[in-house]
């Protein structure tokens, strides 16, 4: 079946011997490759969902036969757990989606950029490497993304790979036209490089995503998903609201806050979700359950994103650490008027001033969770003094 | 097609003092924290001298010229 996660248990890294049994040999694309997933229309599942095929074309415009293909298998979202899954388990698939970019763009070096506490990833993939022939391994070197939020954005990727420092840079240049070592550079997700390695095989996408189901369920984790999966089908997949379920989380904390009920009958696709003004972003669903306070969830979350800034550009490491600090004081003290305006003021004067989209995910993510918590935010109590009332 | 001229900021570079917003006050203004919110689109051909001094003495360079085109009528 033209599936991600399809074959043997997963439980350790599939052998080559299975892989290319189960779904034989790589194929020998070329060039004309670049058409096929364009045409699959393929989406990144790093969270920006950008049609692969569009980066392929610009990277292959630039190549000389000194093209770079960035593996990213950073997985900095704290809830997701879908990259590892899929490095710990069918390595060679990721692999074959990047040989094939390597091929497809003459790419002298093949990266595997994997985060630094994904243990299980990383040596999966370096023993999936290993069972590999010698001309596919020679092109690749392995960097272990250290352990913060924006590692795993692409030109902190880069940074990081060409001068050790793993934050984000001033774009343009663009990756595709200067970015490890001024080379021009794809950065791909581990799932997307995944789906290149079906779309070889089979000419077009698995159609199917992975997600991860968080927060409250009893089964959290990692699904495979049809693009006609409900989140409603995912959570009880994943064991049903283990309590009344408030709202629901999608995309991961650059994703937005809905009504549980309003969040059940959406479908787990992107073309769906958008037409929602939703974006399946990495593919977190976190559930919350109704005995939790949504205010109090929303100002831990956005303390650990002011936390992630990388401090470099103004209105994201001022802006969204005094964001953080009003949900806060709500949370802590109760509502007052003046925070509740700040809020509304700042959200908009931060958005799209920062040299990554780490300051526009975070005010995506609170604005969500000032329309659909309106209420409690508009009359939040210390919940200390509520509980003494 | 006639080429117009926007403004961007580096924001890594931008360290906040806020120059530019005192030379270009009809299309820059501060935030709460100092940092300059630049007016969305082309600058007006009268402004452009006064664009010009902010681009040239923003003292880390962060200011830049930004060509963009648009075609007539557009
Ligand atoms: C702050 C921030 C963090 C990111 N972290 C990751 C990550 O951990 N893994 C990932 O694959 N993409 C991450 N991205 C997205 C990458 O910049 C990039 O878009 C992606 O790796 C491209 O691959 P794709 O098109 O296959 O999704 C992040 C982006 C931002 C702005
Ligand atoms: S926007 Fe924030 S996270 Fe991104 S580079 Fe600037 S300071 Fe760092
Ligand atoms: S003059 Fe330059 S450094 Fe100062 S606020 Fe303006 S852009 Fe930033």
């Amino acid at each position: 079946m033209n599936s991600l996660l399809a074959g043997p248990p997963l439980t350790g890294p599939e052998s080559l011997a299975s892989h290319a049994g189960r779904l034989g040999p790589m194929p020998a694309v070329g060039a004309r490759f670049i058409d096929t997933l364009v045409q699959s229309r393929i989406a990144g599942r790093g969270g920006a969902g950008f049609p692969a095929g569009t980066k392929w074309q610009a990277v292959a415009t630039h190549s000389r036969g000194d093209a770079v293909v960035l593996v990213n298998g950073a997985e900095g979202e704290p809830q997701s757990k879908k990259d590892r899954l899929l490095m710990s388990t069918r390595p060679h698939l990721v692999l074959d989606g990047a040989f094939i970019a390597a091929r497809v763009l003459r790419a002298r070096r093949v990266i595997l950029y994997i985060g630094e506490r994904h243990r299980a990833a990383r040596a999966a993939m370096l023993q999936a490497l290993a069972e590999r022939n010698e001309t596919e391994r020679r092109l690749v070197s392995e960097h272990a993304a250290p352990a913060r939020y924006v590692a795993g954005a692409e030109s902190a990727a880069i940074h990081f790979i060409t001068e050790g420092v793993a934050t984000p840079t001033t774009m343009p240049p663009y990756p595709f036209e200067r970015g490890v070592d001024g080379k021009p550079t794809l950065v791909q997700n581990v799932e997307t490089l995944a789906q290149v390695a079906l779309i070889a095989r089979y000419g077009e996408p698995s159609g199917t995503s992975l997600v991860t189901i968080a927060g409250g369920v009893p089964r959290p984790g990692v699904l495979e998903v049809e693009s006609t999966t409900t989140i409603a089908d995912a959570v009880s997949l994943a064991g049903g609201a283990s309590d009344q379920a408030r709202a629901v989380l999608v995309g991961g904390y650059f994703g937005r806050w809905m009504e549980a009920r309003d969040a059940w009958p959406l479908r787990l696709d992107q073309g769906s979700l958008r037409s929602h003004g939703l974006a399946l972003g990495c593919g977190v669903i976190g559930v919350l359950p109704a005995g939790r306070c949504p205010v109090c969830e929303t100002a831990g979350i956005m303390r650990y994103l002011a936390g992630e800034s990388s401090a470099q550009c103004g209105p994201c490491f001022f802006g969204l650490r005094a964001l953080a600090d009003a949900c806060t004081r709500i949370a802590e003290h109760g509502t007052n008027r003046d925070d509740l305006q700040r809020l509304d003021r700042w959200t908009e004067d931060v958005r799209g001033r920062g040299a990554c989209r780490h300051p526009d995910g975070a005010v995506i993510f609170l604005q969500s969770a000032l329309q659909t918590f309106g209420r409690e935010f508009a009359g939040h109590r210390p919940h200390s003094a509520a509980e003494a009332a | 097609m006639t080429k117009e001229f926007a403004l961007t900021v580096d924001r890594i570079k931008c360290d906040g003092r806020g120059l530019c917003a005192e030379l270009l006050p009809e299309m820059i203004r501060l935030d709460e924290w100092g940092y300059p919110i630049i007016a969305a689109g082309p600058i007006p051909q009268h402004l452009i001298p006064l664009a010009q001094r902010a681009v040239e003495d923003c003292p880390v360079l962060a200011l830049a010229f930004r060509r963009t085109e648009r075609s007539k009528g557009g």
